[in-house]
């Protein structure tokens, strides 16, 4: 059995409640810090156990708080991004639906480290009954002391509110939730300044992600060396990996980093295969965003090893034969399922979501759409396919906020893997309405000359 | 240790303030490798960063930390450090990613250049001419909006609009209180008021002037003239809300519109009220100072001054000088 | 654009008022307009939607410009900026759910209610829509129910008619 840090007492009945959290060893990790460790050395313990922001972009989340500034008088702020919304991606609704206290006690632990007094848990509007789950906890903790004026007895402050958000992706971006927190519309800062420098309010402040913040209480209760021992080279500690479309057993699983993606997938401890007894297709490894890779690729390194569940094995390969771990959105394709559809839905979301501030992403996302929905549709020209290969490298590495680039991966990725699919599209425009273009040779062993140099 | 920081842009070097932006810096170069704007606008306060056009390479960051920015950065929005290289029009990369931005500015602008009244003094026009591509990709219909008149003196047509923010940072910075915002998001954004109300203000013409594109123009000079058939010359007046400081369109003995006088780079030096902007259409309520100074490369220079001057063999021919009396009556008016 | 004489007055309850002051104190002073999310979703709930008339009552509760109001409640895909059915079902229609069988489900939501995306039925009781990823890509097909957004997971033909059922019943 895998060993788990976040949620080795999810099926304990009553974990959501903080006396049950509490008989399990719930806010040790704030007696902990609080009374035996200067923030400083709570920061140290999270650089020491290697952790890596959770959200998507994987940065050192030690680092990050390090870099926060301190300027006499000026609050600082900690700001949980729980704006999950990356499509395929649900692990930190599930974290706080069953145990919320971990991101409470995060939250707390986080705080203290940063200096933060105030601190604000940004959740997706859309998760509503979450809001209401987080807002009992934080009354419980407060009650119980762990929250409010001189925490206990330590002289440490801390107010802990929960802010909706009203519906945007975008707002997942840390200057778009700050500027969505500050109550205005959701377009993301130009940078510099980071954050860091001048966040919320103008203030010092770091944005991180939940699992980020849940991941801090065993660091501290375990200390930031136990926690590097798990996983494998800079992929340390556990990830939980939201696992969906046409597997077995979908659902939210933690697994140590270094996890062989063919022993996710198919063994029983995990996704238990393809459903339906069918073939796997493709594979989406990190949330849409990040590339889409054929099963063959998925399963294996160019070079023929193994790949792991890690943010380097993943990645291995760079974009021409690699993907990303992102925020951990396992999306599985089976062999019925349409790499062009899938495509342009991916596409008609970042459509969707642009925040339209600036002009690559605002016309460019629209501009694949349409083209991509005329390919499924069968209306499109062989022309198309490189067509969205350009507009999507004029989009990427053009913008102010990642968007521009999650929108252009999928599409070019899509068309680097699949183009035979996507030829198909055009060449049988009547057939490609009702009818897939299957497995192909997409799950077939890589031959050198497939690995040709993508963008 | 000077107090001055050293930037190179495209091979040419310059002393700069700390703090200043790359676009800043090689404005004070000047001349051709100065990075396009359409959404940055030096007064007002937050502007820029958005349009993406005048994006340009830093192959070195600076003396301290010489590696290049991986991506390429928003020079009106980037500061430069001590030592730092920047590569403009020297560099294929930025042309090609300049020429993808105005692409993308394009394809759902409705090019009506020929019924537009900021046709001859438009940034987007001036952009495709130099970046744009001959023929559109694009094979969508175009994003269209109402046309709307946001008050008696203003017109927006919101086709035109590429969502620069300069009007509503305006509205912030320069009129007391901002009655129109950018609504909807992503490419259904649109700039309006949201219930159907008047932008009235002293100061709400300012946002005709910051626009980059014919999507606010002035009611009062609507399909009046084309700007190239007008000419400017620079006034003032006594005014008791603002500097009073204007340049006077004018179309024979007529003024047909009063606009902010403004810099090479489209940027208005002083913000006007409506008054002198809307309400003084007299020779007799100005003081009139001179001609405006035109840019030779601007089609409203192309008619008058320095450049219209009858070619030799008319000079020498009374026949073509009676072919051609109206025009040359009107070179002379001035 | 919004004709003036579309405009209904409202009246926010004294609860309603209530808890946007409570609101209010989560943020520091000077720093109100943080509230403003918080208090669209609060408005919503009582209303339905978000009226011309009710954002500009939130723009004087906060002192903020109207204009500031309308800019951020049509940012946001889940503000209501026309009358809706008292259930808006929405079906989430990104890929993983697709994967599984939203697309589907809509065509058959579509039938049974009579009503194309975004139209309330004739009753009053139901309009439907798709929405971007509701972050439970593990359990799609999904649709969720406001004001509160209740979720129902694992959705398929008989789930959704028996959920209609047990909304009309309600």
């Amino acid at each position: 059995m895998a060993r788990k840090l976040l949620l080795e007492h999810i099926n304990v009945p009553g974990i959501n409640t903080l006396d049950v959290y509490r008989q399990k060893g719930g806010y040790r990790a704030v007696e902990k810090a609080l009374k035996t460790l200067s923030p400083e050395e709570v920061v140290e313990e999270v650089k020491k156990s290697g952790l890596r922001g959770r959200g998507g972009a994987g940065f050192p989340t030690g680092m990050k708080w390090s870099f926060l500034a301190k300027p006499e008088g000026v609050a600082r702020y900690l700001v949980c991004n729980a704006d999950e919304s990356e499509p395929g991606t649900f692990k930190d609704r599930y974290l706080m639906t069953y145990i919320p206290h971990a991101l409470i006690e995060g939250m707390i632990v986080s705080s203290f480290a940063l200096g933060a007094n105030t601190s604000y848990i940004y959740v997706r509007g859309e998760m509503m009954p979450q809001i209401r789950i987080l807002e009992k906890a934080i009354a419980e903790a407060k009650a119980a002391g762990f929250l409010g004026q001189n925490i206990l007895g330590t002289g440490y402050n801390l107010e802990l509110y929960v802010q909706p958000g009203g519906g945007a992706y975008i707002c997942g971006e840390e200057t778009a939730l700050l500027e969505s927190l500050e109550g205005k519309r959701g377009n993301p800062r130009i940078k510099p300044p980071f954050p860091a420098i001048a966040g919320l309010y103008g203030c010092p402040t770091v944005v991180n992600n939940v699992e980020s913040i849940a991941a801090v209480v065993p660091i501290i209760n375990d200390g930031g060396d136990e926690y590097a021992k798990i996983g494998i080279g800079r992929s340390t500690g556990t990830k939980l990996i939201s696992a969906s479309g046409n597997l077995v057993r979908p659902g939210v699983y933690e697994i140590e980093l270094g996890l062989p993606v063919e022993e996710f997938i198919y063994s029983d401890e995990w996704c238990g295969g393809i459903a339906n007894g069918k073939r796997l297709k493709a594979t989406v490894a990190g949330g849409s965003s990040v590339p889409v890779l054929p099963a063959n690729l998925t399963l294996k390194l160019a070079n023929g090893e193994p790949r792991l569940m890690s943010y380097e094995s993943l990645s291995e390969g760079g974009f021409a034969t690699g993907t990303m771990m992102g925020s951990g959105g396992f999306i599985a394709f089976d062999e019925d399922q349409c790499i062009v559809r899938n495509t342009w839905n991916f596409s008609r979301f970042y459509h969707h979501e642009s925040c339209g501030q600036c002009s690559p992403c605002r016309e460019g996302t629209g501009w694949m759409e349409k083209v991509l929905h005329r390919l499924e549709y069968g209306h499109g020209k062989m022309s198309d396919i490189d067509l969205l290969v350009d507009v999507s490298k004029k989009i990427e590495g053009n913008t102010i906020c990642p968007l521009g680039d999650a929108a252009a991966w999928p599409v070019a990725s899509a068309i680097r893997h699949f183009r035979d699919e996507f030829e198909w599209h055009v060449k049988e425009p009547v057939k490609s309405l009702d009818t897939n273009y299957g497995l192909a040779n997409y799950a077939e062993p890589i031959a050198k000359a497939e690995v040709t140099t993508g963008n | 240790m000077s107090d001055k920081v050293k930037v190179t842009i495209d091979g040419i070097t310059v002393e700069v303030a700390p703090g200043t932006t790359i676009l800043n810096a090689a404005r004070q170069i000047g001349g051709d490798i100065v990075p396009p704007a359409m959404c940055y606008y030096s007064k007002l306060e937050g502007s820029g960063g958005k349009c993406r056009t005048c994006i340009v390479k830093v192959s070195k960051g600076s003396e301290k930390d010489p590696r290049p920015m991986p991506k390429l950065v928003a020079s009106c929005r980037t500061t430069v450090m001590d030592g730092m290289e920047v590569q403009n029009i020297t560099s294929p990369e930025v042309i090609e990613a300049r020429s993808g931005v105005v692409e993308m500015l394009l394809i759902n602008h409705p090019l009506d250049c020929p019924v537009c009244d900021q046709a001859g003094e438009c940034d987007l026009q001036n952009l495709g001419y130099e970046h744009g591509l001959q023929k559109t990709r694009y094979e969508f219909e175009r994003r269209t909006f109402e046309r709307i008149d946001i008050g008696d003196k203003i017109q927006l047509h919101m086709n035109r609009c590429i969502l620069c923010y300069r009007c509503v940072f305006t509205a912030d910075q320069i009129t007391n209180k901002r009655v129109h915002g950018i609504l909807n998001r992503g490419d259904h954004s649109e700039i309006s008021t949201y219930i159907q109300t008047a932008v009235d203000n002293d100061f709400s013409g300012n946002v005709i002037d910051v626009c980059p594109v014919g999507a606010l123009t002035d009611r009062t000079f609507r399909f009046r003239n084309r700007v190239w058939f007008t000419k400017p010359i620079d006034a003032h007046r006594d005014c008791p809300t603002c500097s009073g400081k204007v340049t006077l369109w004018y179309k024979g003995e007529e003024v047909l519109r009063v606009t902010a006088r403004k810099d090479i780079y489209g940027e208005v030096e002083e913000f006007i009220c409506n008054t002198c902007r809307f309400d003084k259409k007299q020779t007799s309520d100005w003081v009139i100072e001179h001609p405006t100074h035109i840019s030779d490369a601007s089609v409203i220079a192309s008619n008058h001054y320095e450049t219209l001057k009858p070619l030799p063999v008319i000079q020498n021919n009374p026949q073509l000088q009676q072919a051609n009396k109206v025009e040359l009556e009107k070179t002379t008016k001035f | 654009m919004l004709k003036v004489e579309e405009q209904q007055p409202v009246t926010f309850s004294s609860a309603l008022i209530e808890k946007c002051g409570e609101i209010v104190k989560r943020y520091p002073g000077g720093k109100h307009k943080s509230a403003l999310l918080p208090i669209l979703h609060e408005v919503q709930a009582e209303l339905g939607w978000l009226s011309p008339d009710a954002m500009d009552k939130v723009a004087s509760f906060l002192t903020i410009q109207p204009i500031e109001v309308y800019e951020v409640a049509s940012f946001y895909s889940m503000y209501f900026l026309k009358p809706q059915g008292k259930f808006v079902l929405e079906v989430c229609r990104t890929g993983p759910c697709c994967l599984v069988g939203a697309e589907k489900l809509m065509d058959h939501l579509e039938q049974r209610l009579g009503v194309k995306e975004g139209v309330v039925t004739p009753d009053g009781l139901f309009s439907w829509r798709g929405v971007e990823c509701l972050a439970a890509c593990g359990y799609g097909p999904v649709l969720q129910i406001g004001p509160e957004y209740t979720f129902y997971e694992n959705l398929n033909e008989q789930k959704v008619d028996q959920l209609i059922q047990d909304l009309r019943d309600k």
